[in-house]
């Protein structure tokens, strides 16, 4: 967790109850629990169980209802933003954690998701609108959304057959993090010595991320194929590969925050964020981009069919749009946003972060996911024979 | 004739649940086992074997299971017998409610949060830390199958002990008096007697046990770290990450038969030691 500006202040009423109700749900560490389990869903954030402390609402009474269903990633949001948005319009925000783009696309995929807004990844977004899962977005709704501040590579995705379904939220990279107190002295910088390593010195303390994308994506890169590979011959060496590795692993979690902190595992695959949160508290814990290539990634706010506040659905997106509170969110969680508006905002500094912002040949590497990726039914198997073995 | 209404209206209520909480989603799974994957995942109809061709790609989850549920179960009855065996035969009337109250208590918070705790204790600064003070070094514990053993028996221990407790409590003390009167030296009253009359309790707990055991996945995705793998595991990542309902629902037929099979084997065992004994007549 990144230490800001609330971990000095006394907890409050609010916030001791909604710890409490995400004690009481058993996530003591959400995201652990989500990810392992695949359930994806803890329930968390209900501020609405507490009716004294319901605010006063500036919009009239029932113009958006009392809730809005979130669904979206572990540590991915500034919750002052939150009651900042229950302030302004009644709405209390409930927030729904998930592990991967497979579980939200099984959720929805499996009817009665009850969410009104939710975080879909880049290349996951043909797919709902394939499976017509989510509706064009009324723009008129988003008047924080201005298409020409975002850069393009970033918010093209959003847009299939030039209809706008998806309107951008963040980005990032996935690399890995490694503790370099083990590494004595050497300095990892490629995807084939992050498996090289797991193998050896690192037996029994490296983690991999639990989906098919990143974890067969980065066991591709050893043999220097693509990210995206769907070929069978290059799909069975990776598989011969993560079959090699796995009695070294630690552990098959995107949960790796936990473990990495407290010395149990020394290296795991890493998102841009927690490669931030992590390096911000313990500086021995260094992110890095496998020379090789890997992931970039763009996170998207989409709405799904028939969301049952769809009005506050898009009362959320659209005030986490707004270039401030955008601002907030970053600051909080450290992933870089593509909004020219809201960097403007944003400390220099961060914006020369080279864990945000990686060196442009590192960046030059990477590959967004593909939509044939997700949807490929060797690579889910794949993970899942590797999983099971 | 009106006694005969009356019971079919009373059964009805059971009846309906039956056929829409069990028999109908169970012709589901049974109908979907024999469809394909969707292209982006989900179900879509089909008749082809297939799915049940492509079980050898469990057989690791199956083999774990079919090894750590029994495993599981004859640990948490060691375990439990002794317990059961104090509680009901040895302690004091005044300690026996505050003892029993003791091996409730747990069940008050969920297993998951309980589940949780074991993370920290069996993690690194828990237990291999206290071993690295006497000198051990380089336990590890969490993330093994020997962890998901520990995790599963500490949770299902209470379903077995008190089947146990509830059979060696009916027991009745003068038999035991017998038994000694006669000359039996204590151990062998206890395998003449107690035990044999224990064997209801025995086998309601093992049943209990292995069958929730044989369903068990969160146990071994919290404490297993992803790698030890059962059934339950399987399955979940079969509907909720691969999304391949067929296939899944072909595991899901797979282990509903082979626990069909088990448990009957079971309970024609348990019959046939309940025939050689006429004092023993349960299930």
């Amino acid at each position: 967790m990144p230490k800001d500006y609330k971990d000095n202040m006394p907890i409050s009423r609010r916030k001791f109850i909604e710890e409490l109700r995400r004690y009481e749900k058993g996530s003591v560490s959400r995201r652990h629990f989500l990810g392992v389990t695949g359930l994806g869903f803890a329930t968390a954030v209900m501020a609405g169980a507490v009716p004294g402390l319901r605010p006063r609402k500036a919009y009239s009474a029932g113009e958006l209802g009392d809730r809005v269903v979130l669904a979206t990633w572990p540590n991915y949001h500034d919750e002052a933003n939150f009651s900042a948005f229950t302030k302004a319009t009644g709405v209390n925000v409930q927030v729904n954690v998930f592990g991967s783009n497979e579980e939200m696309l099984a959720k929805l995929q499996a009817g009665g998701s009850g969410w009104d807004v939710f975080v879909p990844t880049n290349y996951t977004i043909t797919t709902y609108v394939g499976e017509k899962l989510i509706e064009p977005l009324d723009l008129k709704m988003i008047p924080n959304y201005a298409a020409d501040a975002f850069e393009p590579r970033f918010a093209d995705a959003g847009t299939v057959g030039g209809t706008v379904y998806a309107v951008p939220k963040n980005w990032g990279t996935t690399g890995y993090v490694v503790n370099t107190k083990h590494t004595k002295g050497k300095k990892l910088t490629t995807w084939k010595e992050f498996w090289d390593i797991t193998k050896t010195d690192f037996s029994g303390r490296t983690m991999v991320h639990d989906y098919q994308l990143t974890t067969i994506g980065n066991a591709l890169k050893y043999f220097g194929y693509s990210f995206n590979s769907v070929d069978p011959k290059e799909l069975a060496d990776a598989e011969k590969l993560l079959l090699e590795v796995k009695p070294h692993l630690f552990a098959i979690n995107s949960d790796y925050q936990p473990p990495l902190r407290n010395g149990d595992a020394w290296m795991s695959m890493c998102w841009t964020g927690d490669g931030k949160q992590l390096n911000t508290d313990m500086p021995e814990m260094e992110y890095v981009i496998g020379k090789e290539g890997g992931e970039i990634w763009s996170d998207f706010y989409a709405v799904p069919k028939r969301a049952e506040h769809r009005a506050a659905g898009y009362a959320l997106i659209n005030f986490l749009l707004d270039p401030a509170v955008n601002a907030r969110e970053t600051l909080a969680h450290g992933y870089p946003v593509a909004d020219s508006r809201t960097n403007k905002l944003l400390p220099k500094e961060l914006l020369e972060d080279p864990i945000l912002y990686p060196a442009q040949e590192l960046l030059d590497t990477l590959e967004f996911g593909a939509a044939a990726t997700l949807t490929d039914p060797n690579r889910a198997e794949l993970l899942a024979r590797f999983k099971s073995a | 004739m009106q006694g005969k209404w009356i019971n079919r209206l009373l059964l009805m209520p059971a009846t309906a649940w039956f056929l829409v909480m069990l028999v109908l989603p169970l012709v589901v799974v049974a109908i979907f086992s024999f469809g394909e994957r969707g292209a982006a995942g989900g179900y879509v109809p089909a008749f082809t074997l297939d799915q049940y061709l492509n079980l050898p790609a469990r057989f690791t989850a199956f083999k774990n299971t079919l090894l750590l549920a029994p495993a599981g179960t004859l640990a948490a009855l060691l375990i439990a017998y002794p317990l059961a065996y104090f509680l009901a035969v040895r302690a004091s009337p005044k300690w026996k409610t505050i003892l029993l109250v003791m091996v409730i208590v747990p069940f008050w918070t969920s297993i998951l949060i309980r589940t949780y705790a074991w993370i920290f204790i069996l993690g690194g600064r828990g237990i291999p830390t206290l071993l690295e003070f006497i000198g051990i070094e380089g336990v590890r514990l969490i993330n093994t199958p020997f962890a998901v053993l520990v995790g599963i028996v500490y949770g299902y221990l209470p379903l077995m002990v008190f089947p146990i407790y509830v059979s060696l409590e009916k027991l009745d003390k003068r038999l035991l008096e017998a038994s000694a009167d006669l000359g039996s030296p204590p151990l062998r009253t206890f395998r003449q007697v107690t035990l044999p009359l224990s064997i209801p309790g025995i086998a309601t707990g093992c049943m209990l046990v292995f069958i929730l055991l044989m369903g068990e996945f969160l146990i071994p995705a919290l404490l297993g770290g992803g790698k030890v793998f059962f059934i339950g595991n399987a399955l979940v990542d079969l509907f909720l990450q691969s999304r391949n309902w067929a296939y899944g629902s072909a595991v899901a037929a797979t282990l509903v038969i082979i626990m069909l099979v088990t448990v009957t084997l079971y309970m024609k065992l348990v019959a046939r030691v309940g025939e050689q004994r006429e004092d023993v007549s349960i299930l």
